[in-house]
């Protein structure tokens, strides 16, 4: 029964050091944000590689100031993204999916379209008649394209540098 | 008796190794998962002391981006019940332009929705900016600025207090244990009707928190000359002089109107603003604004 005990203690320690390593190894990260780009250069100026919807999981290979050079895990393309653009946790876009749940801490996962989310935005709008979301809507359709931005800077005298984040 | 004093030391060894690379939070979680094992205490033992660590650690950082996105929404929705949106096409285009160019030099260029500006139709002097993005300027504000450098001084201080947090600090503390509780109660599983009314009860109390700070109360003074100086840095990536910023306040002071419930109300005075940013030891030496960055400005927004 002693002996018993004491295998199972270490293999229990053996197996979650051997999972933080293989952890440490290869940096996965999952996009946060509703769409974003992997860029040729770490600056949003830079050629778009590759376009990446919430959720999708990134493999991080080089990190320069607020930039982190990654790959989607579902494709082949290396490129830059901003760090705001990303989390370290799992982003579980269904619930149905949730299996992941059993193997990784709930810490660790972010339930997508969970919490506050359309479905309680349309219960407290039913209950708040008098909320304009119309033009909420209006204005989330207003859109520049890079190009845009970029005549917008150079005719303007402006500076676009590296930036968008510390440098 | 040996066999004993060795097994205790490889154990301990193994433990001492976790250590060195492990956080408290993990460490707790692996010392239960060990005794859940070797069976000193049963499972639900073992759950509820991970469920308390956890408790511990909820905060500000647990709302996710699509959370905040969903509260900038409705926030901006109460905001547009006080001002109507402008329904001005060049106006809106020359703001967005303008917003997007310095959102994406501040140190969060991305949410979760991305930044979206629009001007409001009023003569208050008064601007918003949701913990989701959007950010909102009165014509009345708009006309405090001169200059191109000017406006992007006042929309550059708001995308300050994105960047900051300051609409989600807002939230109570007590709020926000709740709301975080109430979610992390059903984890994977999907929720029911009555934690959908519970959530949306909770989701109220976090917008009126942020809209009475906002709308009614202010941020502290504090909280203005952080937007203040985040807004000086964001300038200076960007190219736009920075003494615009005090320069517009000069403005805006001859034009509050004492006892008003817009920005007399919610922030400083611009007199004070002023002492604090010259007082901060930032330059503010910048060029004269071109010529072509003027008569854009007044090609878009000179009618207003």
């Amino acid at each position: 029964m002693f002996r018993y005990k004491f295998i199972m203690i270490c293999l229990s320690l053996l197996s979650i050091l051997l999972l933080n390593a293989t952890a440490d190894a290869q940096k996965v990260m999952s996009v946060q944000v509703k769409e974003s780009y992997l860029r040729a250069t770490p600056s949003h100026l830079g050629k778009i590689v590759a376009k990446a919807s919430y959720g999708d999981r990134v493999t991080v290979f080089a990190e320069q100031g607020d930039w982190k050079k990654v790959s989607l895990t579902k494709g082949k393309n290396q490129g830059w993204m901003h760090n705001s653009s990303l989390t370290s946790k799992q982003i579980v876009l269904k619930a149905g999916q949730s299996n992941v749940a059993t193997s990784v801490s709930r810490d660790e996962i972010a339930l997508a379209g969970k919490g506050f989310s359309d479905e309680v935005e349309a219960q407290y709008r039913k209950n708040n008649k008098t909320l304009d979301y119309a033009w909420i809507n209006r204005m989330e359709a207003f859109t520049v394209s890079p190009k845009q931005m970029g005549d917008f800077v150079s005719s303007g005298q402006l500076v676009q540098g590296t930036e968008g984040g510390k440098p | 008796m040996n066999k004993l004093i060795w097994r205790t030391g490889i154990i301990f060894l193994m433990l001492l190794l976790l250590i060195s690379c492990a956080a408290v939070e993990t460490m707790t979680k692996v010392a239960t998962e060990v005794a859940v094992q070797s069976g000193t205490i049963s499972r639900s033992q073992g759950d509820s002391i991970s469920k308390s660590t956890k408790a511990v650690s909820k905060s500000l950082e647990d709302f996710t981006p699509e959370q905040e996105y969903y509260i900038g929404r409705s926030v901006g929705a109460t905001v547009l019940v006080k001002y109507q949106g402008l329904a001005n096409t060049r106006a809106n285009a020359y703001l967005n332009v303008l917003g997007q160019t310095l959102a994406q030099a501040s140190d969060m260029p991305e949410l979760f929705g991305g930044y979206h500006f629009l001007v409001l139709d009023s003569d208050d002097i008064n601007a918003f900016a949701t913990p989701g993005g959007h950010v909102f300027i009165t014509r009345g504000l708009i006309r405090c600025c001169r200059t191109e450098d000017a406006l992007a001084a006042v929309v550059a201080h708001e995308i300050g207090h994105i960047q900051l947090r300051h609409g989600m600090q807002a939230i109570e503390k007590a709020r926000t244990t709740e709301a975080l509780t109430i979610l992390a109660q059903e984890g994977a599983k999907s929720f029911g009707s009555q934690q959908v009314a519970q959530l949306t009860q909770s989701f109220g109390g976090v917008i009126s928190d942020i809209t009475n700070t906002m709308i009614k109360n202010g941020y502290s003074r504090t909280y203005e000359y952080q937007a203040d100086a985040a807004a000086v840095v964001i300038l200076r990536r960007t190219g736009y002089n920075p003494g615009a910023l005090t320069e517009m306040l000069g403005v805006m002071d001859k034009q509050l109107k004492p006892g008003g419930t817009d920005f007399a109300k919610t922030h400083p005075s611009p007199q004070n603003r002023i002492t604090e940013l010259k007082g901060s030891g930032m330059s503010f030496v910048g060029g004269e604004t071109p010529a072509v960055r003027n008569k854009r400005f007044t090609t878009a927004v000179g009618i207003l």
